[in-house]
């Protein structure tokens, strides 16, 4: 049992011990593991062959090189006293080709590890899955044309938000399960200047049924996003759409915003989101110490986090609500939180969060450490 | 409407934004790096950093704390993972870019 709204998504991918147990009760488990092994070595030639190649095609001081981008983490979420060990790594694949193309991909390996309840050692699930796979082409200033498999636009958590590195808080926001799971399809997507104070960003998309392999399932449904960014104010605000294209055929809709005043070192954002399984809102307020006027070299380091939120559980009944991700019952939460960057790419977090719900109220304390790495996969040329 | 329907609508929105992405980009693919072409609207070089500047904190610091520069070619793929993740414009893109590799 894993605290709800943490890794949510995760928890709803492949385990991989479930078939490594299969693997090694079988008769013929060398020889699967013989195949698996000739299949990662000839996806790694095939990467190393197009990387290669795309390298070589960019030979001018400032074309775009292929690399090797992502974050990884270790944390500790101590939620009701139990402690849960968690460590991931998502590597981040972009490959940029000719003028206009690029290929990105990101994969999430990420273990949860917790003692048992009667006690022992930590242990638990490693899971993998792909977040995203996308061919982008940039048809025009107005128009990139994506397709593959791609984080789902809705909201702005998800896409932009989501990794650790990133985000201000660690735990996710109760709302993130809600019509977030990664899309298979296509989807249209740009951001174009209305006049000299105001951009509009949309994304357009399509997703079809995809079952049968469990790192990459998804389901169809068509849906968009759209905001409005105001520069003087730094103010955007927007909101999604989605409809599922099976089963219930349900419409769900959801709003942003993010506002960074120009006077003050201070990130505020917030989304609300409804569907049929339920609703909810969070707020968040970052606010970098850069202003203080004592101990400026560690202050200017220092983060400041708060977030309020709610959840409303919808139609689908409590253990559904479970399996999705999200609380059984309506549920408030708040938290507040430390970070504080050591380096460039390196960070350490601390958090703590009360949640208070009818199935039991509970502490949530966070702590651990978060790393951006960046590796070039080619002549990077001079600085 | 129907799902058949539905199929339709979708492919026929998602052919004409092409053709018209295709119209109003008034230069062939292929011919211009989309990511490091010269700026059309700000030529001075101080005028650009300086707009960059206001652009990077404007687009880029909405979400992650500003990273240290990189060299050109890894700010070039950076920058266009950016501009499809954030949705950030062409100008913006090119006027950050210019910023990011001064």
């Amino acid at each position: 049992m894993f605290p709800a709204g943490r890794c949510s998504r995760t928890i709803q991918q492949e385990v991989i011990w479930g078939p490594l147990a299969l693997h090694l009760g079988r008769n013929t488990g060398a020889v699967s593991w013989l195949r698996t092994v000739l299949h990662a070595a000839r996806v790694l030639c095939l990467l190393f062959a197009v990387t290669g190649w795309s390298a070589a095609q960019t030979t001018n001081g400032d074309r775009p090189i292929p690399i090797l981008t992502g974050n990884a983490g270790a944390f500790s979420f101590v939620t009701g006293g139990q402690n849960l060990i968690d460590t991931q790594i998502n590597p981040v694949l972009l490959l940029p080709l000719g003028d206009r193309w690029l290929v990105e991909s990101r994969v999430a390996f990420e273990g949860m590890f917790q003692r048992p309840l009667g006690g022992g050692p930590y242990q638990g699930p490693v899971t993998k899955h792909i977040d995203y796979a996308q061919v982008d082409y940039i048809a025009s200033p107005y128009v990139t044309i994506t397709a593959g498999r791609f984080l789902t636009p809705f909201g702005i958590f998800n896409e932009r938000l989501y990794p650790c590195w990133i985000r201000a808080l660690q735990p996710d926001p109760l709302i993130l399960p809600i019509n977030t799971a990664p899309s298979d399809g296509a989807m249209l997507r740009g951001g174009f200047a209305l006049n000299s104070a105001a951009n509009l960003n949309y994304a357009a998309y399509i997703s079809a049924t995809s079952i049968g392999i469990s790192s990459v399932d998804s389901e169809r449904h068509v849906g968009g996003r759209m905001g409005l960014f105001l520069s003087g104010p730094r103010l955007e605000v927007g909101g999604s759409w989605q409809r599922t294209l099976q089963d219930d055929r349900r419409n769900a809709f959801g709003f942003h915003m993010g506002w960074q005043p120009a006077k003050a070192p201070l990130n505020l954002r917030a989304e609300f989101a409804h569907s049929f399984e339920g609703s909810g809102y969070w707020i968040e307020s970052a606010y970098r110490l850069s202003q203080a006027h004592f101990w400026q070299k560690a202050m200017r380091r220092t983060e400041l986090v708060a977030r309020a939120q709610q959840f409303f559980v919808g139609e689908v009944g409590a253990d559904n609500e479970d399996a999705l991700g999200l609380p059984g019952a309506n549920t408030r939460e708040a938290d507040f939180g430390i970070n504080y960057f050591l380096l460039d790419g390196l960070k350490a977090v601390a958090s703590y969060g009360r949640q208070f719900s009818p199935a039991g109220n509970f502490n949530q304390w966070t702590y651990g450490v978060a790393y951006r790495f960046l590796i070039p996969l080619g002549p990077t040329g001079a600085q | 409407m129907k799902a058949h329907q539905w199929k339709w609508m979708a492919a026929l929105v998602a052919c004409v934004l092409a053709w018209a992405s295709f119209v109003l980009a008034g230069e062939p693919a292929g011919k211009k790096d989309a990511a490091a072409a010269p700026v059309v609207h700000v030529t001075d070089a101080d005028s650009m950093r300086f707009q960059g500047e206001q652009r990077f904190r404007a687009n880029c610091g909405r979400c992650h704390a500003a990273p240290h520069k990189f060299p050109p070619r890894i700010m070039a793929t950076v920058v266009r993972h950016m501009r499809v993740r954030a949705t950030i414009t062409d100008e913006d893109m090119r006027l950050v870019l210019f910023y990011m590799t001064q």
